[in-house]
């Protein structure tokens, strides 16, 4: 199978997790997003590594997911504070920061 | 298949290390120290290790090698400068970090609930700030010399993460001080994820992970011009947004307002530089040969930027939103160091980043002391007529603003003028002149403030200003007396400059 098609669908991933981040208003769906767009950075990375025949990608893969749990661990840890204080992962009602 | 262990030359990646393990003892002092003896153990343990890690940077000041960890990072003179650069910044805000004023007693417990009140009571302090300032200064010592992109993503987590947490700390207005580690976080880790798309896309282009490789991809110019063309543009909407240029700048007024004034001042002036630092590297080893694809662009933001920062930051009525824009319109005119792309403007660029850094730390020091009895006090008109109260405060505060000004005989005017002279020098005319009109725009509303705080009389309203502590103090002292001596008599450190920023490739 032609390898092109898993950077179309690692694009399409990216791009569906970009728009989820601008249009979604709950906090942990936009984190969601977000992780999705890093791991279809994943494929782009695994899927350019057997195109080219290099394994520093994959290496890479491996490097983001943990880079990707830290940020889970501190991302949760924001969110909930934010939740326990508003009773809402809304990102609309954080809005005292606006002159 | 056998492995062959990697070889690592821990004398020149010694001022990292020192660092990471400072910031790992800190967190056993977290663990086993008594609470009485926890901030002043934790204070000492992280300027003992900012100072140790300053004295390793100097010893190694005069090597250079690409081969301190198996082509992972790069020490040179540049990545050495921005190094120790970064290491006096930090001093100089931990210690107004030193001031537990600014910080919530317990940062788990509900705003205004029973718990918080009781831990505020019982003198509980969140001296965790210590080691996560550790970890994210390790974070952007590595940012500026890393040399594959793996390394460079590792860097840029490990500055991210701790700030993250460190905004959400406030003490006073605590559901803003929240609401700004939410937005920075989201933020920061939406561009982490274009930073990594172009990461991967570099890859692509190029087959290998080093800056080494990529170059000669592009030098060969055999490859794809396309996955490269997609992977400078992603990498670089990562890199602006932690600069913090148009247009990826719309966390920094919001987070600069919310978090902690220490942390502000500590974010503004060292991730500028780690982040500058990067770009740099990036732009003038990496890119270089690709100029024409990057240039045009890379000036057009530049232009947006400084003049976006100066015409909006007229209109903001709080000294920490004001700031945030002047810092906007700073990165613009740092940006035009990058877009020189000669040793001229890499040079300036590094008076300018250090200028700045240690101009902003001041700054945000003079913020932390103006206060009424329910805190830091940032709106402009309760600002009214400092000076007759507080002459020496308000001098200062004077003094850093002339300095990002660019006002003759402060750091600020030496480093505007090299860098613009840099741009000049290399053809950018534009941006020159938009630089000069933003600059005078930018003089405008620094200078109202001066007016402001001089020549206005003082409001009745309780503000007044704390006699600031010994430590807030040396802070004052060390960044005006750097912004005035750079100012009068700046050869010795551009020589300096001069004589070690050269990349080595």
């Amino acid at each position: 199978m032609n390898a092109a098609n898993y950077l179309y669908l690692s694009a399409l991933l990216f791009t569906i997790g970009a728009v989820g981040v601008v249009v979604r208003r709950n906090a942990i769906v936009v984190f969601m997003c977000i992780e999705l767009m890093l791991n279809a950075a994943n494929l782009s990375f695994v899927t350019f590594s057997r195109i080219n025949g290099d394994l520093n990608g994959q290496v890479i893969a491996f490097f983001t997911m943990v880079v990707a749990a830290c940020e889970v661990v501190v991302g949760l840890a924001i969110i909930v504070t934010i939740y326990r204080s508003r009773r809402s992962a809304s990102i609309d009602d954080a809005s005292l920061l606006k002159r | 298949m056998t492995f062959n262990a990697p070889v690592l030359n821990y004398t020149l990646l010694s001022p990292i290390l020192i660092l990471l393990g400072g910031a790992l003892l800190g967190v056993l002092v977290e663990a086993f120290v008594s609470k009485a003896m926890r901030a002043v153990t934790q204070l000492s343990l992280t300027v003992g290790t900012l100072v140790l890690s300053l004295a390793q940077v100097w010893r190694i000041h005069n090597e250079q090698s690409m081969s301190a960890a198996m082509g992972s990072v790069i020490i040179d003179g540049p990545g050495v400068l921005l190094q120790a650069s970064i290491l006096i910044i930090s001093i100089i805000s931990v210690f107004l970090i030193a001031d537990t004023d600014h910080f919530t007693a317990l940062a788990a417990a509900l705003p205004g609930s029973e718990e918080e009140r009781h831990s505020l009571e019982s003198g509980n302090q969140v001296t965790e700030v210590y080691p996560l300032t550790l970890f994210a200064i390790s974070g952007m010592m590595l940012f500026p010399i890393a040399s594959d992109l793996i390394t460079l993503f590792v860097a840029l987590e490990m500055l991210s993460l701790p700030l993250y947490l460190m905004a959400g700390l406030s003490r006073r207005r605590r559901l803003a001080s929240q609401e700004a580690a939410l937005k920075y976080f989201l933020l920061g880790a939406f561009s982490s994820a274009f930073f990594l798309f172009g990461m991967a896309y570099l890859y692509g282009y190029s087959a290998s992970v080093t800056y080494a490789g990529i170059r000669e991809s592009i030098v060969g110019g055999s490859g794809n011009d396309v996955l490269l063309l997609i992977g400078m543009a992603f990498l670089t909407i990562g890199l602006l947004f932690k600069v913090g240029a148009v247009p990826f700048h719309a966390w920094s007024p919001d987070v600069y307002q919310g978090a902690p004034t220490p942390i502000t001042g500590f974010m503004a002036a060292a991730t500028k530089v780690a982040a500058f630092g990067a770009m740099l590297r990036i732009y003038y080893t990496v890119f270089a040969n690709a100029q024409w694809s990057w240039s045009p662009l890379l000036s057009l933001i530049a232009i947006v930027t400084m003049l976006f920062g100066s015409l909006v930051a007229i209109s903001q009525r709080d000294v920490k939103r004001m700031l945030a824009y002047s810092s906007i319109a700073h990165a613009g005119f740092l940006l035009a160091g990058v877009i020189a792309l000669n040793k001229a403007g890499l040079e300036a660029s590094i008076f300018y980043l250090f200028a700045y850094g240690v101009a902003t730390v001041g700054a945000f020091a003079v913020v932390t002391l103006v206060r009424d009895s329910s805190g830091e006090v940032t709106d402009l008109n309760r600002w009214k007529g400092l000076g007759k109260r507080s002459p020496w405060v308000a001098i200062s505060f004077a003094g850093f603003l002339l300095a990002f000004a660019g006002i003759p005989l402060t750091s600020g005017f030496i480093g505007k003028f090299s860098i613009f002279s840099a741009a000049y020098e290399s053809g950018a005319k534009g941006l020159v002149i938009a630089g000069v009109l933003s600059s005078a725009i930018a003089a405008f509303f620094y200078i109202r403030v001066i007016v402001l705080m001089f020549f206005t009389d003082p409001s009745q309203d309780g503000t007044s200003v704390q006699l600031p502590s010994i430590l807030t103090r040396a802070t004052l002292i060390i960044s005006m007396a750097v912004t005035v001596v750079l100012g009068v008599y700046p050869a010795p450190l551009l020589n300096l400059i001069s004589h070690f920023s050269t990349f080595i490739r």
